[in-house]
């Protein structure tokens, strides 16, 4: 069978999957898979670059995915001015009295000479900055949280677009890149200290800045509310409530034989479908020009050898570091985009089993090093995920109508289906990596 | 009489439940440790197991209480954690049958056996979820306390109270006997003997005819044993939810490699460190400073450090700077 063949049948496959969902169940249902699966790619496709090309064991996707929800926040939401003039300026301050205290910490630790003076300096400096830091910065936030704490007690964002900022409605699609841009951010700090260490550390230390990152979007409720939670995030595509008083859309969906309600929901995912669409695809096609591209040789001579690239003068640490940047810059796209879809931020949603395991299943299933692979892989595994969510109680009920209708057994069993989702999921990863661990589209 | 109070003060709130978690985390990260040094490679999948082991010990306990079989005094989880352990040591020694056996003859890299282990986490989560639920469950019985508060002040005639559970009194003991057999087996016993010739040097282990297979037996029962262990021992202290020990894999692996990944002291004093520290920083201090500092120099605030979200941050913040400054841990690694 020919690659492309392969790859064909499996892009058909997945296809079927997502339209047979709609022709037998609803196509509300189809969409809503169809959206999340697109995003769900674009996080498979940034964990692919960093795992397929470079070998780079990430396992903190959860947060960069968590940072871009938060740029969502601060992007899309109208500004509170109540709470910049009650605390604002001194949070901010705050702020820059720890980045400065961090800076010539770094400075102090590189200029000075080792020995016992120079680590009492840093003892001495670190405890008072941290104390200053504390002074300045909880101040503002209590003012901050304590402006109109049931509605908003946050900063707010960026969209000066009047009305809740639905008049800048093209503001969500500047905030995925910007979700990017802080994900790089983040990935970029993260890979300064933590790229130079043993895979399995590695895996260690993302994992613990992706629960991190997720406890203070849960604490610091001055900048997102935390788990009070940002409802109502403007989105780029039209409201359904507006488009069911709009004439001319009723007229077009009466003609289609469909009512105005249904067709409301249906036109809002596919706009949301197309424009994600878009991403995915400029993405792919970028990232499929990176790695047919002598960049992307290069990466995969270091991923096979690290000592024969350095021997050849390539900069290991560097290379990662960029490849380490860029991939979760995707990854924080895919979360800005996903917070935007939602309309809202929970922060107690960030699971890492859902945000992080279940990107690398998709990679791992898809085929790693291969970024038709992942997308695709993306895209089955979501869908497994939810018909398994979705479709495993009523097959649970079908399996155990043999049993008494009393049973404990039976009643057991049909309340733990939804847990079931794991299960499979670990089941189909252990599965592919024991008989094809290459992947569904190994790389080429 | 204002120092003592204090340091009763600090050994309430600090010190003992430092201890007991202390305790907890040090038996996890032994498990942790033991695959490391025997199997080589990280096991994601330890929270989980954790989480099952103590999953089977509440159901059986619910049968042993339903049954009216009691500890008196002592938690009746006590009594089922060996029906926990035997369940657990079979579900280890299945998975590795079924699943790690093919990648260790495959001398598959250590990177590709940590994402096996990713599998095998989700499919222990899953069956611990299935098999069990996702609430919160509270299993500990018998007496509360083994000291109470008022008991403490009448007794010393202090201001402050100093309490002790008796799932803290017990954490202690059990860790400590199960501390205690582990090194006895480990130093004196040939299998334990053979277990750390095979962590020194495979290939001169294999020379001198120790069979494989059977360390790596003996070491997934042992890991099964105090993975139960820990995970019954923090569910009694605490309480029971799958996610939560799912969690706990972040504190544990700290303590592992901080200690220096592979040593079972290391794992022992990790363990400790990292719960000291979290305790600590994360508890409001305002008091112990009042009775310490002279009259009028006491602070104002809580001097609460970091929130108590913020505990995984500072079990990563010395796993960072651990690992920065001096990679190998605090003991050096690799040596059971």
């Amino acid at each position: 069978m020919t690659d492309t063949l392969r790859t064909s049948l499996f892009a058909v496959f997945v296809a079927l999957l997502i339209l047979g969902t709609g022709f037998l169940d609803n196509w509300n249902l189809a969409l809503v898979i169809l959206n999340y699966g697109l995003i769900s790619a674009i996080m498979a496709l940034g964990v692919n670059l960093q795992w397929g090309l470079a070998g780079l064991f990430n396992v903190g996707v959860m947060g960069f995915v968590a940072l871009g929800g938060l740029a969502s926040v601060l992007i899309t939401m109208p500004p509170v001015t109540e709470a910049w003039a009650a605390g604002g300026g001194r949070v901010l301050l705050g702020l820059a009295i720890g980045a400065a205290a961090i800076a010539v910490l770094v400075t102090v630790y590189k200029r000075m000479a080792k020995g016992r003076t120079r680590n009492l300096v840093m003892i001495v400096l670190s405890i008072a900055s941290f104390f200053a830091f504390r002074t300045v910065f909880d101040g503002g936030v209590s003012a901050i949280e304590s402006v109109n704490p049931s509605l908003s007690g946050y900063l707010g964002g960026l969209n000066f677009g009047g009305d809740a900022g639905r008049d800048w409605w093209w503001m969500p699609i500047i905030a995925w890149p910007v979700g990017g841009l802080l994900a790089a951010g983040a990935a970029w700090a993260i890979g300064k200290v933590a790229l130079g260490l043993r895979s399995d550390y590695l895996a260690i230390a993302t994992l613990g800045i992706a629960e991190i990152i997720v406890a203070v979007l849960k604490n610091e409720n001055w900048m997102s509310r935390g788990v009070l939670n940002v409802t109502g995030l403007p989105r780029p595509v039209p409201y359904e409530t507006d488009l069911q008083v709009d004439p001319a859309f009723v007229t077009a969906a009466n003609d289609l034989g469909i009512d105005a309600t249904t067709a409301s929901t249906l036109a809002v995912k596919l706009l949301y479908a197309g424009l994600f669409s878009v991403f995915l695809i400029v993405l792919l096609l970028l990232a499929q020009r990176a790695l047919h591209s002598p960049w992307g040789r290069m990466m995969r001579a270091i991923r096979d050898n690290e000592v024969a690239a350095e021997a050849m003068g390539k900069d290991v640490t560097r290379r990662h570091l960029q490849i380490f940047i860029i991939g979760s810059a995707i990854c924080g796209l895919a979360g800005a985009m996903m917070t935007t879809l939602d309309g809202q931020m929970t922060p107690a949603a960030y699971q890492p089993l859902r945000f992080t395991f279940l990107v690398w299943v998709m990679v791992i299933v898809g085929g790693s090093g291969n970024n038709i692979g992942s997308v695709l892989g993306g895209m089955l595994i979501w869908w497994l995920w939810v018909a398994v969510g979705e479709y495993g109680p009523d097959l649970m009920i079908w399996a155990t109508s043999a049993l008494h209708a009393e049973s404990a057994l039976k009643a057991s069993l049909i309340d733990s289906a939804p847990q079931m989702r794991f299960l499979v999921m670990g089941t189909v990863l252990l599965l592919i990596l024991r008989f094809s661990p290459r992947g569904i589209l190994p790389e080429k | 009489m204002e120092f003592l109070n204090g340091l009763v003060f600090l050994t309430n709130f600090v010190i003992v439940p430092a201890l007991a978690y202390g305790a907890q985390l040090a038996i996890g990260a032994l498990g942790v440790t033991l695959v490391y040094a025997i199997l080589r490679f990280s096991n994601f999948a330890h929270g989980d197991t954790m989480a099952f082991g103590t999953a089977v010990t509440i159901k059986v306990t619910a049968v042993l209480v339903a049954m009216g079989i009691t500890l008196g005094p002592l938690p009746t989880a006590l009594l089922a954690m060996p029906v926990g352990i035997l369940a657990t040591g079979l579900l280890v020694l299945g998975t590795d049958w079924l699943i790690y056996k093919f990648y260790r003859q495959q001398k598959a890299k250590p990177v590709i056996l940590v994402i096996v282990s990713l599998g095998v986490m989700f499919v222990m989560n899953g069956l611990t979820r299935v098999f069990i639920g996702v609430r919160d469950i509270q299993f500990a019985d018998g007496a509360r306390f083994l000291m109470t508060v008022r008991q403490f002040k009448d007794w010393t005639g202090l201001d402050e109270g100093l309490a002790i559970k008796t799932t803290q009194a017990i954490t202690l003991v059990t860790a400590a006997i199960t501390v205690a057999a582990l090194f006895w087996f480990l130093n004196k016993t040939r299998t334990g003997k053979s277990m750390r010739a095979f962590s020194d040097n495979e290939d001169l282990a294999l020379l001198s005819g120790i069979d494989p297979d059977r360390v790596v037996r003996v070491t997934w029962l042992i890991v099964a044993a105090l993975a139960t262990i820990a995970g019954v021992l923090y569910g009694l202290d605490k309480s029971f939810k799958a996610f939560t020990y799912f969690q706990l894999l972040l504190p544990i692996f700290a303590a592992a490699i901080v200690g220096g990944i592979g040593n079972p002291v290391g794992a022992i004093a990790g363990g400790f460190l990292i719960a000291f520290a979290e305790v600590t920083v994360t508890y409001p201090l305002k008091k112990v400073l009042t009775y310490w500092l002279p009259d009028g120099m006491g602070p104002d605030g809580l001097v609460q450090l970091l929130s108590g979200d913020y505990k995984f941050a500072v079990s990563f913040m010395i796993l960072l700077i651990v690992l920065l400054f001096k990679p190998t841990g605090l003991f050096k690694g690799q040596n059971i």
